[in-house]
Order: C-alpha cells, then structure tokens, then sequence
C-alpha cells in the first residue's frame, strides 16, 4: 500500500464551513482562490492573485496574501479584509469567510539534510521520509558515501538545512556507526539557515538501540525528537511517524523564522502545509480512487515536483533548482542550450537567448509579452520537465511505502539493476499542474509540453489542474473532504485528451500504424499513421471512442511488436493526439529541417496563433 | 486612484537605513547603542570553532572501543600539539609499542567509548564582523549583532556579484548610455567605485581586474561574459561570495542597458564621494539586492524629518517606471493609465496591464508583472 501523506494535526472546526478562502504562497506568486457553497455543492468562485512579497520592503509573506484576497474582494464584491486582517466568520452573505487555509513553499521550501548508515538503504529511505514529507533534500550524508569524515564534517558546517533528519541501523542492530554520525554532527556544531540562536531542529529515525548515547551527543547540540525507525528491520521501512515529525517541526520551528510567517499561522484557520505535501494529497487521491498508475507534476518557479503512484506505490522527488523563474537560469545550466532550442521553431542568436533567460532570472515575476517569447518559455519548461522525470525516474526505485515487504535477495537485486519503478508503458495518467501548464493560453500547449517531455508510450490519459489550484484542494482535504472533492472533479481537474505514441522509430513518411477509431455516435475514423505525423482527432471531455491499431512489425503500443490492440480512450478539451513522431521522440539534427518540422507539427494541432 | 503592487528598485537622494549586521555564531559586540561607526570598524568578534580531525584509535591502537580511554595521554579537552603522543599502548616488549600522535595544533574535543574515535579541533579563527557603512549604533543583540542606521543616498542594483567592499566614486564615462571600455579604465581607478554607463564588455571586465577597482557599477552585461568572468554558468541568483577581483553590480540587466538617467544623476552627483557596497544578492526568499550606500558626509545639510523610506503601497499613475521585459525591455515611462480589466496579449493570454507613456509621448500597452517602479522618486 502507498504511504498516506501526512497531514497536520486535523484542526477542530466547529462552524459551517460555506464560504472558504484559501492561498498559495509560491516562491514567485502567492494565489487566493475562493471557495463558496452553492446549493449541495462547492465550487471554485473566484481567484486573485499577486507577487509573493518576499523582496523589501515588504519581506513579509502576509503582505501578498492580501494582496491577492484584495484581487478576489474587487472581483467577487465579497469585503473579506478588514485592514490586515481577513474577516471570520462569515458576517452576512457578502462579508467575511469562514475559514481561510493556505499553503507555502515560499522561503525556498522546507530544506533538509538526511543521514544514513548505509547510502542506499537508511540514506534512501531518509531521503524519501523527507522528500514525502514535502522537503527539499540538500544532501544525503552516509557512512559509505565515499566522503572522509573531516569532509563529512565540513559539509554539514557549510550547509545550513532548516532541518536534519538523521537514520541508521535496525533496532537491535549495531549502533557504532550511527553514533559515529551522531559525532560528526556534533562536531559540526549545524547552524539553521534563518536565526542565529535557536537551536537546528534535528529530528532522530534510527535504531532506538542508539537513541541514549544520540541523545547524550546532541542533546545541548539540537533541538533534538527522537522518533521510530524508519527501517526497523531491512525489509521493512516505516516512513510516516519520521514524516509526521517533520511536518510538526516545519510549522513548530522553521516557518516561525521565515519572514511573516508567524503572522500567517496567526491568520490561517489550520496548519499551513508545505505546498508539496498537500499536492501529494491530491495526486494519491486520484490514484487511489481511480486505481491508477499516474505521474504528477507540478512545475514551480524555484522548483519542479515529481510525484508518481505505480502498483499503489507512491514516490515524490523534488528537483530543486528546476523552475520557470528564480531557476530558469539553472534550467539552460543543466539542460544545455542546444536541448532548449531543440524546441524553438525559429531562429535567435545565443546571446540574445542566454541575456533573456538571466533577465528572466533576476526579475521572476514577468511573463511573455510576445509570442517568441512564450515559445522560448514554453521550450525550456520542456527540458525542466523532462530533467526532473529523468531525476524522480533514479529516485523511485528502492523500497516504496510503510509495510513493503521484500526480501534482502530483492535488495542486493535492485542495487544491482537501478531498475526504476516508472514503467511508461503502464502509466495511465499524467497530471500537470504549476503556472506554465495551468495558465498556458492554449490547452493544447500543455498537453504537447508534457507529451514531449515524458514521451508517454502506448495510451496514455493526460489532464490539467486549470487554474492552479492542486495545492489549495489538498490542504483543504484535511479540514473538509467533501468540499476539496467537489471543487477538485468540478473545477480543478481538466482533462485534457489521450495521446496514443507507436513505440519505435522509422523514416519520416512511412507507415508506421494504421487505426481504426469508433465514435460514441457510431462514426468511424480509418486512417493510417506515419511516422513523423502528428495528428489530433477531436473528442470531447465526456466522450469515450475506442481505437484499434495496428502497428507496423518493428513497433509496439504495448502488446508487443507488430501486435495490434484495442483500447478505449478519454476524450478532453484537447482531444485525441496520434503521435507518429516515434519513441524514443527524435528532432531533425539539420537546423532547418527541425524548424520545418517543429512548424509541421505546432500548425497541425494549433499550437500556437497565426502570426499574420 | 488605481494602483497596482509591482516591486521596484530604490534609487533615491536622502533615505535612511538600517543594515543588520549579524555573526554567524555567537560572539562578542564591541561597540554600543549611540556609538558612532565607521565602515571598516569591527562591531563584533567571533571564534569560529577550528577544523575538525576525527583520529579512530581504537583501529590505530589495535583496541576495542571501549578501552581506549586506558590508553590515551592527552583526555578530553586537554590541548595538544602536532606530533605529540596522544595514546600509546603498553606491551610486554618495548618495541612492540604503538604510539598514536596529533596530527595537528590543537585540543582533544571528545574520545568515544562507541566508535572508538577521539576528535580533535583546531583552535579558533577569530571572525571580526566591519560595521559596512559609517552610521551610528541603534540596537545592539547581545552576542549576535548590531544594527548600524545611517542617513544617506540609496541605489539598488537588480544583480550582484561579490561581497562587500567600498571605495570612492568615479564617474567613467560622459553618460548613462555609453558603454564602459577600456579605456575608460584608468590606472588612478584602483580600489574606487567607478560607474559606468550601458554596457560592460569582456576586455573591459579584464582590465577593471588588472587595474585592481573596488566595484563597477553598470547598466548592462552580456550573460557570456559574465559566465567567462565566474568561470561557470550561474544557475540561481544567490551570489556574494564570488572572488573575480572586484563588486559588479548591474542597475539594470542583462545585455546592453542604458542605465536609468536617475541612477546615473545620483551616483554622478556623489563623485568623490565614500561608498559602501555590496553586490550580495539573493532572489529568494528575504530578497537581497545589491547596493551602493552613500553616507551624507559630516556637515552636509540635514534633511529635517527624513527617517526610513515609507512604504510604497505600489504603482500609481505617474509614477515613474521600467519595463523589464522584451520587447520593450530597458525602456523607461510613465504610467498613463491602469485599465481594470483583463486584456488580451499577443500570447492570447489575458492579464492585468498597465498604459506607460515614453519620453516621446508614445504608448505601450504593457502587462502588470512586466513593470517594475523607481522607487525613491
């Protein structure tokens, strides 16, 4: 079974909950959106939104968070401020909110250290504790990670984590080297990124055997809570208690020393969640209640998230320097320039490119004015989301979830292999969510950034979250599920289409499947697929048609090379997309020959307006 | 009146600031509340703990961990000196002795009976912490800090690289919108502020090195130079630690920028003058930008009920702004009109936006986000 996200300690909420007002702080704009009831249901009303007021003069987060309800009180008419303060309960039809819940991942997120014994197994398995717990894992410290200690010790000096989450050993297992860590950190003497004198909080998931002697090393050194074992014995890991301290000690310590949050937690009706986390809520959601293999993300401006659920395993990664503003910059760094301007459907000289993604970098709230420029974007977030995949793809491998069993033999196997958990062939579903999807002009724009990204092989069901609205939906699940239910299959989710992608390769032209498409009205579609083509069918978003394909001999859609299948496919806002272009996806090398084919492709599914 | 919250950049004649200045560790504060301070003055001292040397004797010493503290010389906390015998062992046969020696100057910070490890530290480096600006002492955090106020002229940079350093100003070129070359470079500019115009090129980056400048103040650079002055591409926008030989602080981005005709007035107007710099900068959370801070020298005229900058609540129509993104990036205005309604862009997409008059008397329409406001007009 997956791992249920934890969520803050569920708040006592005694009052209806009717009207409800609820914030994103992002690291580039913090979002307001207003939830009201409307007869026996709720809905997504109205939405602001504003900088984050990080910058001075401001540096207060709560100055943003007005900013964008004052967005939604001139939309909506609704008086929801009174000065700093939101009104609540609701007044009278007009006046006040309920409640008000928010998100954050401003401050740069919840950044952590985690240490192990072992690097791929407590190392791992401390890393995923923190990583599923909405955390940003800065480094991962273990006994065999090939560092010398005095190195070790530098490390965690120079590093200044909000938080450390230390593990190792089995319970009854050997406790040396976990102690020796415990030293090392001592030695170290961690400082906390915010605040000079409090104390580092340091959360301690190891063998309880260790627990006296960790607590007599570093108990005047950290503001120390132990907690179980995240792997009590080898086979078995025990994620949650670890990831439920995490959460208790993000909004206990860290969040009070980040720029107005203190205020923030003072204004919100229950605890802020770490924006990760409560996406993660929501993608385990949909998995679960569809019996799904998804892969979510949701693409930030500082960093892109990656969730997945295979086989009911879920996994989250967060690439931390892969974002569409304060890390766009990093982006080209990581990607190179030729991957970005694979993308790019004409020509621009390098120096001008390299100069508008650094002025992008320093003033990161700007968005496209022209089209080039939203194509430049929409380019680079394709390399984003594709580093981050190819980030969570070596993540999402070892053991998943509390109670997962295996056997050692599976342990020593996996090490062996690297073999990832994401089999793209098995994926049903992809989830974007994060500016660049949610608030592309086009929906089909989305669709092919995240088609050319992953490559999804086979069938595969895409959707949107329409406005941005995933994180808002998840923390509001833990308060009161009806309402994040509703406004998530009514308003949030945008089904966007299928896309049908023949896995193999051939010369642009030739046959590459032939299809036969039977519409709910009892029309039928016949035609053959190139490769090199790419097509969209229209199918609307309750429409279901069914597809058989025959794919030529060398290539597979799942069933084998040259077997055909037979498939029902989810129409959506975009429709269907036959997706002849080949897999592994190859560009034209020839300068000219990838523009005309870029051209060929983005004119066939509308990508874009015509410039006349 | 409409307005619109848009960040912006201070440039602005008389402010008053407040820097904190903080230890990283817990330390000594020097000065006190009212004391007058002047840049390079320390106000407060640190004891950066020395370097760590995890030694394993029981491994070295052939022992259980357990039984080491039988065999060590030198216990916790005692000091110790390189070379010098910290454990030894006591065999039966002399020559079978085993003697574990320091490898370094120092103290015996801990020796577990665990893992059989003795620690050992090198003495502190003593961190002193400069006051930055000359300014007077308003609040002192016992062992943590001050905060220094001074009354003087304020430019914010949009990016920096380098940390804090100081120097006098001089004006390199004639105006704000020629570029700085070499030869502007003059062998009298070492260890002075010298502000450019537009655009820095690689050669002049080269020579601002070789004539050894404090900080160059300048509009504009070429993304390419500035990866070959770094030595690598910057990924993310956290910088002051960089050592390229001097501050480099932009005004206005990337690429060639005439720099903003009140900026360049400002920092003209203060030629000769001391200034303390610095080209941190961190586009993240609690922004930091990086600055020019002139002090209003001793018998300057007073600006009677000048405290802190107010707050800005945002941009009003007037205001003067700049646009800071393509195609009109660089370009500076004023604001015409700030039309409520949502209106669609050449992206299709439908935002706020903002009518900014030129110079020349025509307009642009101009997304909201894509605006920022000089501030300190």
């Amino acid at each position: 079974m997956s791992v249920p996200s934890p969520a803050p300690t569920k708040p006592v909420i005694t009052h209806p909950l009717n009207v409800i007002v609820a914030t994103d702080c992002g690291s580039t704009t913090t979002k307001a959106i207003l939830i009201e009831k409307v007869g026996d249901e709720y809905r997504q009303t109205y939405r602001g939104e504003a900088p984050t007021t990080v910058e001075a003069p401001f540096e207060d987060v709560t100055r943003g968070v007005l900013n964008a309800i004052a967005e939604i009180e001139e939309l909506s008419g609704r008086k929801i401020l009174d000065g700093d303060k939101i009104i609540t309960p609701c007044r009278d039809t007009k006046t006040g909110v309920d409640i008000y819940i928010s998100t954050s991942s401003a401050g740069g997120g919840l950044q952590m250290m985690v240490t192990g014994v072992v690097q791929n197994m407590t190392g791992e398995s401390a890393q995923r504790a923190a990583l599923g717990a909405g955390a940003i894992v800065i480094d991962v410290l273990a006994s065999n990670d090939g560092r010398l200690p005095h190195e070790k010790i530098e490390r965690i000096r120079t590093m200044r984590p909000d938080m450390i989450l230390m593990s190792g050993g089995t319970d009854g297992g050997a406790v040396t080297h976990v102690v020796e860590m415990a030293e090392y950190i001592s030695a170290a003497e961690p400082r906390p990124r915010f605040g000079a004198t409090y104390k580092l909080p340091l959360i301690y998931a190891g063998n309880k055997d260790a627990q006296p002697q960790v607590k007599k090393i570093l108990n005047e050194k950290a503001a120390l809570v132990l907690t179980d074992n995240i792997r009590p014995v080898l086979e078995r890991e025990n994620l949650a208690p670890a990831r439920n301290k995490i959460h208790d000690l993000f909004l206990e310590h860290v969040m009070q020393q980040a720029p107005g949050y203190k205020k923030l937690i003072e204004m919100a009706g229950a605890p802020i969640m770490p924006t990760p986390a409560a996406v993660g809520v929501i993608m385990e959601t949909i998995a679960k209640r569809e019996h799904l293999n998804l892969i979510g993300v949701d693409i930030g401006g500082a960093t892109t998230d990656v969730f997945s659920v295979f086989e009911g395993l879920f996994n989250r990664t967060v690439s931390a320097n892969l974002g569409m503003s304060y890390s766009i910059s990093n982006v080209l760094a990581e990607a190179g320039l030729a991957n970005i301007m694979r993308w790019v459907p004409f020509t621009i000289d390098e120096q001008t490119l390299r100069n508008r993604i650094k002025n992008k970098m320093v003033r990161p709230t700007t968005i496209p004015q022209t089209l080039d420029e939203l194509q430049i974007e929409h380019a680079i977030a394709r390399e984003a989301l594709r580093l981050a995949l190819i980030h969570h793809k070596s993540l999402a491998t070892a053991l998943k979830g509390i109670q997962q069993e295996r056997t050692i033999s599976d342990v020593f196997e996996q090490q062996q292999s690297g073999k990832t958990l994401i089999d793209m062939l098995k994926l049903d579903l992809i989830v974007g969510s994060g500016g660049i999807l949610s608030h592309a002009p086009r929906r089909v724009q989305s669709m092919l950034m995240m088609v050319d990204a992953y490559e999804p092989l086979g069938v595969t069901r895409l959707s949107v979250d329409s406005i941005f609205m995933m994180p808002h939906l998840g923390v509001l699940s833990t308060i009161n599920e009806k309402a994040a239910t509703d406004v998530f299959v009514r308003d949030c989710m945008v089904y966007l289409g299928t896309c049908v992608a023949p896995v193999g390769q051939g010369k642009s032209g030739e046959r590459c499947a032939d299809y036969v498409i039977t519409f709910p009205d009892g029309r039928v579609d016949k035609g053959q697929l190139a490769f090199g083509d790419l097509r969209l069918i229209p199918l609307a978003s309750d429409q279901k048609a069914s597809i058989a394909i025959q794919p030529v001999k060398q290539v597979n859609l799942g069933a084998g090379a040259g077997v055909s299948i037979t498939r029902d496919v989810h129409g959506g806002v975009v429709g269907l997309m036959l997706d002849g272009r080949g897999r592994p996806l190859q560009l034209p090398t020839d300068h000219a020959a990838r523009v005309a084919a870029l051209t060929k492709w983005y004119s066939a599914v509308g990508l874009y307006p015509t410039v006349s | 009146m409409p307005h619109s919250y848009t960040p912006g950049l201070t440039v602005t004649e008389h402010t008053t600031v407040r820097r904190r200045r903080m230890l990283s560790l817990p330390g000594m504060v020097l000065v006190t509340t009212g004391e007058e301070v002047r840049a390079n003055q320390a106000v407060a001292r640190a004891e950066l703990p020395g370097k760590v040397y995890p030694l394993n004797l029981a491994n070295q010493l052939g022992v259980a961990p357990d039984e080491i503290q039988e065999y060590l010389i030198k216990k916790a906390g005692d000091p110790v000196r390189k070379d010098e015998v910290l454990a030894e062992n006591k065999p039966l046969i002399k020559w079978l002795k085993t003697e574990v020696r320091s490898p370094i100057t120092g103290v015996v910070e801990s020796a577990s009976p665990v893992t059989g490890q003795v620690l050992l530290r090198e003495p502190p480096r003593v961190l002193e912490l400069l006051g930055y600006v000359d300014g007077r002492i308003v609040e002192v955090i016992p062992q943590q800090g001050v905060v220094v106020e001074t009354d003087c002229s304020l430019v914010q940079g949009i990016f920096g690289i380098g940390g804090e350093t100081g120097g006098e100003i001089v004006i390199a070129v004639t105006s704000p919108d020629k570029a700085l070359t070499p030869r502007h470079l003059t062998a009298d500019m070492k260890a002075k502020v010298v502000v450019g115009g537009s655009f820095i090129s690689s050669d002049a980056l080269a020579r601002a090195k070789e004539v050894g400048v404090a900080c160059v103040v300048i509009g504009g650079i070429h993304d390419k130079d500035l990866r070959a002055l770094l030595g690598y591409d910057l990924g993310v926008a956290i910088t002051g630690t960089e050592q390229v030989g001097f501050t480099l602080i932009l005004t206005e981005g990337f690429g060639s920028i005439p720099m903003a005709g009140k900026t360049f007035a400002l920092l003209s107007a203060h030629a000769g003058q001391q200034a303390s710099i610095s080209g941190a900068t961190q586009i993240r959370a609690g922004v930091i930008r990086p600055e020019i801070i002139i002090p209003r020298q001793a018998g300057a005229s007073g600006y009677p009920g000048i405290a802190a900058m107010p707050q800005r609540e945002g941009i009003r129509i007037g205001d003067q702004v700049r646009i800071i993104r393509d195609p009109l990036f660089g370009k500076i205005g004023e604001v015409a009109s700030m039309p409520a309604d949502l209106q669609k862009i050449p992206t299709e997409s439908e935002v706020r936006v903002m009518e900014v008059r030129f110079a020349d008397g025509s307009k642009a329409v101009i997304p909201r986000t894509n605006i920022e406001l000089i501030e300190g007009a």
